[in-house]
């Protein structure tokens, strides 16, 4: 551990930046996980018809969300100029 | 009830809003306001070409049939949408950085700027899109035959006349505001502006269908959920594999369509607005999607059985005799139809006249460029030409298979096909290795196996391929039936073309990239590419020094025109600080200019314009590589100057050092030969007065007479002596000198000398140091000549040491066959300057002791030593002047 490694001292602004890139990167593969769940218990499952109502209301929910998502990341995402990393 | 004729007469008043839109917006971004067109909204809005006629009316269709499938043509663009920060933001900043024009430029670009890719590609898109148009055709003019139906009284002209006019109309509106302005970046702000504004048409139409569906027909959200729950939509008949397809297309095509690419690129602005598109697009698909279910459950329960689901969202209202809803939703239709042919059309015509007309005009113009015509001309023709080929191949696929069920899976089937450029445009995008070769290869064999298992089975065995075909494999070879290759039976036949095609496409672009080798080029553009978000500039560039900035002036105005191209131009002189003049043709005002010119004309067309200016093909690394070339030859050469430059400096140091001895030499012969004739001049004197007293005096006493003729003797042997030892000097000099040698011993020889030259009756008297002992050694060699030496040495030593005790010590070795004699004395020496002429002939220090001598005494023995085949030297560091002869013996 180096001296100056105390948490207290790092740039805060920037480690959140960085944190909301992250954040960026990770929300399509949450989404598409999101999307490819229902997958096995719904679509592949044999017998009678299954409701379609509870998958869609699920689907346009979780959509919902990673519309919310993606409007907050848009406004927390570090602009061109204030950008440092690649 | 809606007359036909008011339905067509609102649609042209539509139309002709949609004009002065269009013209409003371009004007204003002519005057350069461009103020809220550049707003992320308007961007946003364009995007929504994206969701045409086919999904505007055929989701409820797709609901109605196979449930929540239609969700996945949504949601594959919302996950693309959502990623912006991995891959639309590099693919954005690649388009604007590289000025490019469209996807085929996009992968000619990447792939070293190469034409054939770019035509592979437009090939490709004209292929996937055609039928495409030709489905927006169809929906608009079904749109239409749907009211003419109802419209008993009217004369309705048929399917096909409708299709005419709607193609014909959007050619005329296309060329309008499509190919108006050809600036560098390709963008359509008049275009765009009317495609937002039918943006909000069709999502206001089909908004308000639900609202009236959902609380009009049925009884609020709560009952329509419950009949969406009761509803017998079967979402078996879509399969997981479906599923997964749809969404992989689906996010393939949102940028890969050249629409999508138009709008998502090419018409993008600012960088930034993908920011709120990010959040704002999905959110438009979401609420475009939002009512579906609702009014296919709706549909599926009070129309008429056998109704086309496909069209429920204009039969509903038409049904419960809404009439102004019915044509909102018909101006809905209509939107989503038109702004795709406009989009589509523009960006594929500007594929073909840019990677196809142009490359073909400039290679039979020639080198003659400057000679053959206005190539902006030529360039606007071909566009409009391209736009109207474009359509008139829409018009005639929706003739030829119009109406057939063929045309209404045609847009999965055009997803399947453009989606081949995924691989190639991916690989170029993240992955350096990718070589031309590679995606060449890929894009080849995925389009083929796109056309043999997807595309010609569309035609369910009407066109091209058979029946027999389709259900036997050619020839009867099971194995290779379009829809079950290798026997893979059983499966969605768009499944299995997807994966045979995008697998076969994947696998070759990878493993031939990995075998092939790259061109510079390539590699220089692959660079720029992958690496676009971390280092912005610095393209592979022209060497441009043969170019003339007048040529590119010209070409430039061809190409952009007179106005843009002499503001560039002026512009270029004022960064470089010229006034009134013409920029110097600098690499980096060369890129540029290639730059702009690829915004009109792509990449490739403009590197080779520019190419065919410079004279020469374009600046590789192979261009780079002869510079390093004769980089290394010119410091090779400088390299041999400077070596020769440090010879002469040697041999001049050398020169001036011979020089400055000469120069002394010359001083001291100078002031030898005053010298000499004062020496031959004084005895000259006395003995001519003496002589003259004895001629002349007759009363003379004999002492006298006596005296005076002695005089005379003395002086006349001094000069003989002089004169001797000069003819002596010239004589060894010469080499002429007989040498006489004999045996004699050393002591001996030392004795002799010493007795010679060491004057008994002068004062101070010399003190003599000697080792005899040491100084028994035989030699053979001329003896005389050997202690004329020593008596020099010996007599230097008594007339030149200035010491109040003189001493000389005489010191004999013996060492490598040779002896050794030094004659040293405790004097102050010889300075060192002076050390190197003493042994010049003329030379003599300081005259203060210098009496009697002509300076010829260490010269001759110089001489001496040199004849007796040993050495002389002075000796320094011996504390007082000493000379160290040597004497080989045998």
């Amino acid at each position: 551990m180096s001296e100056q490694g105390n948490p207290k001292f790092l740039d805060v602004k920037s480690y959140r930046r960085k944190r909301w890139i992250d954040a960026a990167r990770i929300l399509p593969l949450v989404g598409a996980i999101g999307i490819l769940m229902p997958l096995p218990f719904l679509f592949l499952a044999t017998d009678d018809a299954q409701p379609a109502l509870p998958l869609a209301i699920y689907f346009f929910v979780f959509w919902l969300a990673l519309i919310l998502a993606a409007f907050v990341m848009s406004y927390r995402l570090p602009r061109e100029d204030d950008l440092t990393d690649g | 009830m809606l007359s036909f004729n008011i339905l067509v007469l609102v649609a042209t008043l539509y139309v002709t809003f949609l004009f002065a839109v269009a013209f409003g917006a371009d004007s204003r971004a002519r005057q350069g306001r461009l103020g809220w067109l550049k707003s992320p909204f308007v961007y946003t809005l364009s995007l929504s070409i994206y969701t045409t006629a086919w999904t505007f009316y055929g989701a409820v269709g797709s609901a109605a049939r196979n449930g929540l499938e239609f969700l996945a043509i949504y949601l594959g663009p919302t996950l693309v949408f959502v990623g912006w920060w991995w891959f639309l933001r590099k693919l954005v900043r690649i388009g604007r950085t590289h000025r490019i024009t469209s996807i085929a430029d996009l992968l000619s670009s990447r792939y070293g700027k190469s034409a054939g890719l770019a035509v592979v590609v437009t090939v490709l898109a004209v292929a996937g899109t055609t039928p495409y148009i030709a489905l927006q055709l169809q929906s608009v003019a079904l749109s239409f035959s749907v009211f003419a139906q109802i419209d008993e009284g009217s004369t309705a002209p048929g399917l096909q006349a409708i299709a005419f006019w709607v193609a014909a109309g959007l050619a005329v509106f296309t060329i309008l505001f499509g190919t108006r302005t050809l600036d560098s970046n390709e963008q359509h702000h008049g275009v765009v502006m009317a495609i937002a504004v039918e943006a909000v048409v069709k999502l206001v139409a089909l908004l308000s269908v639900g609202i009236f569906v959902v609380w009009g027909v049925a009884n609020g959200p709560g009952d329509i959920l419950a009949r969406i729950d009761a509803a017998d939509i079967d979402i078996n008949s879509a399969s997981g594999s479906r599923w997964v397809t749809l969404l992989l297309l689906s996010a393939a095509a949102i940028v890969c369509l050249p629409r999508m690419f138009q709008v998502t690129v090419v018409e993008n602005s600012d960088e930034q607005h993908l920011r709120t598109a990010s959040w704002a697009f999905p959110l438009y698909l979401f609420l475009m999607s939002l009512f579906v279910l609702p009014i296919a459950v709706m549909g599926l329960t009070e129309m008429p059985a056998g109704a086309n689901p496909d069209l429920f969202v204009l039969t509903l209202p038409i049904f419960h005799d809404q009439d102004l809803l019915a044509m909102l939703v018909f101006l809905g239709g209509f939107s989503s139809a038109t702004s795709m042919v406009i989009v589509a059309t523009i960006a594929l015509a500007t594929m073909v006249s840019n990677h196809i007309v142009m490359p073909i005009f400039l290679y039979r113009s020639g080198a003659n460029l400057q000679l053959s015509g206005d190539v902006r001309n030529v360039l606007i023709l071909s566009r409009r030409f391209s736009i109207v080929a474009v359509l008139t191949l829409g018009y005639f696929y929706f003739r030829v298979t119009g109406g057939s069920s063929a045309l209404a899976s045609i847009g999965l089937i055009a997803f399947t096909g453009v989606a081949q450029v995924v691989p190639a445009m991916i690989g170029g995008l993240f992955w350096r290795g990718a070589t031309r070769k590679g995606a060449l290869a890929g894009l080849v064999a995925g389009f083929s196996l796109w056309i043999y298992t997807l595309f010609l089975p569309s035609f369910e065995g009407v066109w091209l391929m058979n029946a027999e075909v389709l259900l036997n494999g050619p020839f009867g070879i099971s194995a290779l039936r379009p829809q079950a290759l290798l026997g893979m039976n059983d499966m969605d036949p768009l499944v299995h073309a997807l994966i045979w095609s995008m697998g076969v496409n994947a696998v070759l672009f990878v493993v031939v990239s990995l075998m092939t080798f790259p061109s510079p080029l390539e590699r220089l553009q692959g660079a720029q590419f992958v690496n676009v978000l971390e280092l912005s500039q610095a393209e592979a560039s022209w060497k441009s020094m043969s170019l003339e900035t007048d040529d590119l002036l010209v070409m430039a105005q061809r190409v952009m025109g007179n106005d843009a191209a002499v503001t560039l131009f002026q512009r270029a002189a004022a960064e470089q600080g010229r006034q009134n003049a013409m920029p110097e043709p600098t690499r980096e005002f060369v890129d540029h200019l290639e730059r702009e010119l690829a915004g009109s004309v792509g990449a490739a067309t403009a590197h080779a314009m520019i190419g065919q200016l410079t004279g020469g093909a374009s600046v590789s690394v192979e261009d780079l590589i002869a510079v390093a070339d004769e980089t290394a030859q010119i410091m090779e050469q400088s390299a041999q100057l400077e070596a020769k430059s440090r010879e002469l400096v040697k041999t001049a140091a050398q020169l001036r050092e011979a020089n400055t001895k000469l120069t002394e030499i010359s001083v001291q012969k100078d002031g030898f030969l005053s010298q000499i004739s004062h020496e031959l001049r004084t005895p000259m004197t006395s003995i001519r007065s003496f002589a003259e007293i004895l001629r002349s005096g007759d009363k003379m006493e004999p002492a006298d007479i006596r005296r005076f003729s002695g005089i005379i003797h003395d002086e006349s042997q001094r000069l003989t002596r002089l004169l001797d030892e000069l003819l002596d000097l010239s004589f060894l000099e010469s080499g002429q000198a007989t040498l006489n040698p004999s045996e004699g011993e050393l002591s001996s020889l030392i004795d002799r000398a010493l007795a010679a030259g060491i004057s008994s009756t002068q004062t101070p008297q010399i003190t003599i140091h000697r080792n005899e002992g040491r100084e028994k050694i035989r030699v053979t060699t001329d003896l005389d000549r050997l202690s004329q030496v020593f008596i020099n040495l010996a007599s230097n030593a008594q007339k030149y040491c200035d010491a109040t005790n003189p001493e000389l010590t005489i010191r004999v070795a013996r060492r490598d066959g040779q002896v050794s004699i030094d004659f040293a004395d405790n004097g102050s020496g010889i300075a060192p300057d002076q050390r190197d002429i003493i042994f010049e002939k003329f030379s003599r220090l300081s005259d203060a002791s210098a009496a009697g001598s002509a300076g010829l005494g260490l010269a001759i023995c110089r001489e001496i030593m040199r004849n007796l085949g040993g050495t002389i030297r002075y000796v320094p560091g011996k504390g007082g002047a000493a000379f160290r002869v040597t004497l080989p013996i045998a």
